[in-house]
């Protein structure tokens, strides 16, 4: 079985603040980590090679500190790990950065399962995962919450998640597939791992190492246009019920009714959260 | 602050502060509150090789001593005390194995210890031998290949959740404490069975039982070192582990220091900060000045045991009672800084504060400990006037 694990290397954004004047991310003495949901990815990864075998391969494009973040990656027990580095990735947008992701993943000589996170929490997309399978022309599935079974003849059992249940699939490899939270728990790295991660040789390619259109790469290859970033303004206004808890809940809705928010007697059910 | 640590040791306490942070304190308030031993904790240092760095590489550790035990112990006790001491317990139980084991002992318990498998406790308190360890009643006596052990251990941590315990026994009564020897005896021999589980002040998620023998036969391979030793083997023992408790008290009053510096910058009272208090800042001062001077006394003590000093009785017992006794004073503080919160279970620091109290007692009380560093005092004294 190869598996290779695409990872982004992001600004941990829980204690991430905008300037309020540019509307920007300060990044400054921001710490970088792993895409969350990625760290899923690697974790499924590690599991599916600790049961079927093979190698688990990371992946990932950036600048050269995201050696950092592949690293880490081996020390939680990736097999390999290959960096997409050259200043004419800079600036990709989705497109252009699951174009290159797909050159690279051919350099690597292709892969049965490619995992995933669901998306990045800096650019939210989630548009890289799917964008990487259509260059490869190879099927995907999004927002997997559990690989169930693979079996000799090729095929793959997995769940995907809806927003109101799920959905069991089964597909031929190769497949690429991302993942939710729900799907395990991501270890933690070991000191062995760590050590190991240390002394690793991390392969870097660059755009000549790649056969890639160089019209379709960094900033020349992405079309996307940010024409602005803001926080949403705090929601003002607003009515406040006060006095008797069932008075005031019956004023409520009365009001809820009246807007035509609800609709009929049956109360409405909070879904999963 | 740089502590001078290499860079392995750097990856030690930033993996085991990882492990405290994520892991350990969200649960280390139930734990305690319903004294559950934390074996998913266990686990999770196995699966990070933790229990790994004091142990020689030749048995699957990673060849490293004291220091990167105290580094763990206290990285893990800023969050709990309690958990911390399922693996310092262990440490303690390990040691005696590692200094005097034979080379089978060694490779039969080492491997497993380092993979954190298996845990190891060590006993020699009893109910009427606390600091008069020399009073100790368990009898072991030889029959053919077997030793035949009678009596009853009390207090033992990681009592009934360690697999392999070193148990001080009297095999000659006559002897006073040169009769005293070292035995292994592993969980599930026959005749070996443990007791009341205590119901503690404080490290309450710290298993704490009797282990009682009752013609209990053990190989009598299972001898540590030689018959006579035992005593021996206790305090050797116990110079290596100090540091271990004096790590955990570290641990303690620095999270409850971080704790009480973080309260007194929200908490506002007269409106202000009570950190804009000087009877405030006074405090806090003195508290981080006592945590920074116990962490210094206890990584020099860690790193003399290290180099293979062999004078190591008085050090070890410095360690233990400068940094056990900051540990109270500064969670009593810590409790002070928080006012009536202080004092309630939703806030973390009234447990600091009733686990750093075990710090001053256990590995030799602190007034053991002073009597241990001016009997050495005296003795160099004496040494140097010939
Ligand atoms: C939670 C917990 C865990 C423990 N874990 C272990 C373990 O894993 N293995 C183990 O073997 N033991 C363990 N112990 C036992 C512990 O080491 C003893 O409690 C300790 O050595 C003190 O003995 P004692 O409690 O009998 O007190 P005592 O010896 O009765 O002392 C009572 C008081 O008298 C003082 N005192 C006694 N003698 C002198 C003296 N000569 N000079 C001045 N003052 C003196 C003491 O300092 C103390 O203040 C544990 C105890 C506890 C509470």
């Amino acid at each position: 079985m190869n598996i290779v694990v695409c990872i982004k290397q992001v600004p941990d954004t829980t204690n991430i603040k905008i300037n309020p004047e540019t509307n920007t991310l300060i990044r400054t003495g921001v710490e970088s980590i792993i895409n969350p949901f990625d760290m899923y990815a690697l974790e499924e990864g590690i599991r599916l090679k600790e049961k079927h075998g093979g190698t688990v391969t990371a992946l990932s494009m950036g600048p050269p500190q995201v050696e950092e973040s592949l690293r880490e990656a081996i020390s939680l027990g990736i097999d390999d790990a290959c960096l997409l580095s050259d200043r004419a990735f800079a600036g990709a947008d989705t497109l252009a950065t699951a174009y290159t992701l797909a050159a690279g993943i051919r350099k690597l000589g292709g892969a049965d399962i490619i995992l995933m996170g669901r998306q990045a929490i800096d650019g939210d997309t989630g548009q890289v995962g799917p964008g990487v399978a259509e260059n490869l022309g190879i099927t995907h599935v999004t927002d997997i919450r559990k690989i169930e079974q693979i079996d000799e003849d090729g095929t793959i059992i997995v769940e995907r998640l809806l927003e109101d249940g799920y959905v069991r699939l089964k597909i031929k490899l190769p497949v690429l597939l991302t993942v939710v939270k729900e799907i395990n728990e991501p270890r933690l790295p070991s000191l062995r791992g760590k050590l190991a991660a240390k002394k690793k040789e991390i392969v870097t390619w660059v755009e000549e190492d790649l056969e890639i259109d160089s019209e379709r790469i960094g900033l020349v290859g992405s079309p996307t246009f940010v024409k602005k970033i803001f926080t949403p303004p705090k929601p003002s206004g607003g009515k406040i019920f006060q006095g008797d808890t069932r008075e005031a809940v019956a004023s409520l809705l009365e009001e809820l009714k009246k807007a035509g928010i609800t609709a009929g007697k049956k109360g409405s059910e909070d879904g999963n959260n | 602050m740089n502590y001078f640590l290499t860079e392995e040791q750097e990856m030690i306490k930033d993996l085991a502060a990882k492990i405290a942070r994520e892991k350990v304190e969200p649960i280390a308030a139930e734990y305690d509150e319903n004294e559950i031993f934390p074996n998913d904790i266990v686990e999770i240092l196995a699966k990070s090789d933790l229990f790994r760095v004091f142990i020689p590489e030749e048995y699957e550790g990673m060849g490293g001593g004291v220091l990167e035990m105290c580094l763990v112990v206290e990285e893990l006790s800023k969050a709990c005390g309690g958990i911390a001491l399922s693996y310092a317990g262990s440490a303690l139980g390990t040691i005696p194995i590692m200094l005097f084991g034979s080379e089978e002992h060694k490779k039969k318990y080492l491997p497993k210890l380092a993979a954190g498998e298996i845990l190891a406790a060590f006993a020699l308190t009893e109910p009427d031998a606390g600091s008069d360890a020399a009073a100790i009643k368990t009898r072991a006596t030889l029959e053919n290949d077997h030793y035949v052990l009678n009596g009853t251990k009390q207090w033992i941590t990681n009592g009934g959740e360690a697999s392999i315990y070193t148990v001080i026994v009297l095999t000659d009564p006559n002897r006073g404490v040169r009769g005293t020897s070292a035995i292994l005896v592993e969980k599930g021999t026959q005749g070996f069975d443990f007791g009341k589980k205590e119901n503690k002040m404080g490290i309450r998620a710290s298993a704490t039982t009797e282990l009682i023998f009752q013609d209990a036969k053990v190989p009598k391979e299972n001898l540590l070192g030689r018959e006579g030793a035992g005593f021996l083997i206790a305090m050797k023992t116990f110079d290596q582990s100090r540091p271990g408790v004096a790590s955990q008290a570290v641990g303690i009053a620095q999270g409850a220091l971080d704790k009480a510096v973080a309260y007194a910058h929200e908490r506002h009272q007269f409106g202000k900060p009570i950190s804009s208090f000087q009877g405030i800042q006074f405090m806090l001062a003195d508290m981080a000045t006592q945590v920074e001077a116990a962490r210094a006394l206890t990584y020099q003590a860690a790193r003399i045991i290290d180099s293979g000093a062999k004078n190591i009785a008085k050090i070890s017992c410095m360690a233990k009672v400068f940094a056990s006794d900051v540990a109270m004073k500064v969670t009593t503080d810590a409790v002070q800084v928080f006012g009536g919160y202080g004092y309630m279970k939703e806030y973390p620091v009234e447990k600091m504060m009733r686990d750093a109290k075990i710090t001053q007692i256990y590995e030799g009380t602190n007034q053991i400990q002073r009597e241990v560093i001016a009997l050495q005092l005296i003795r160099e004294e004496l040494r140097k006037k010939g």
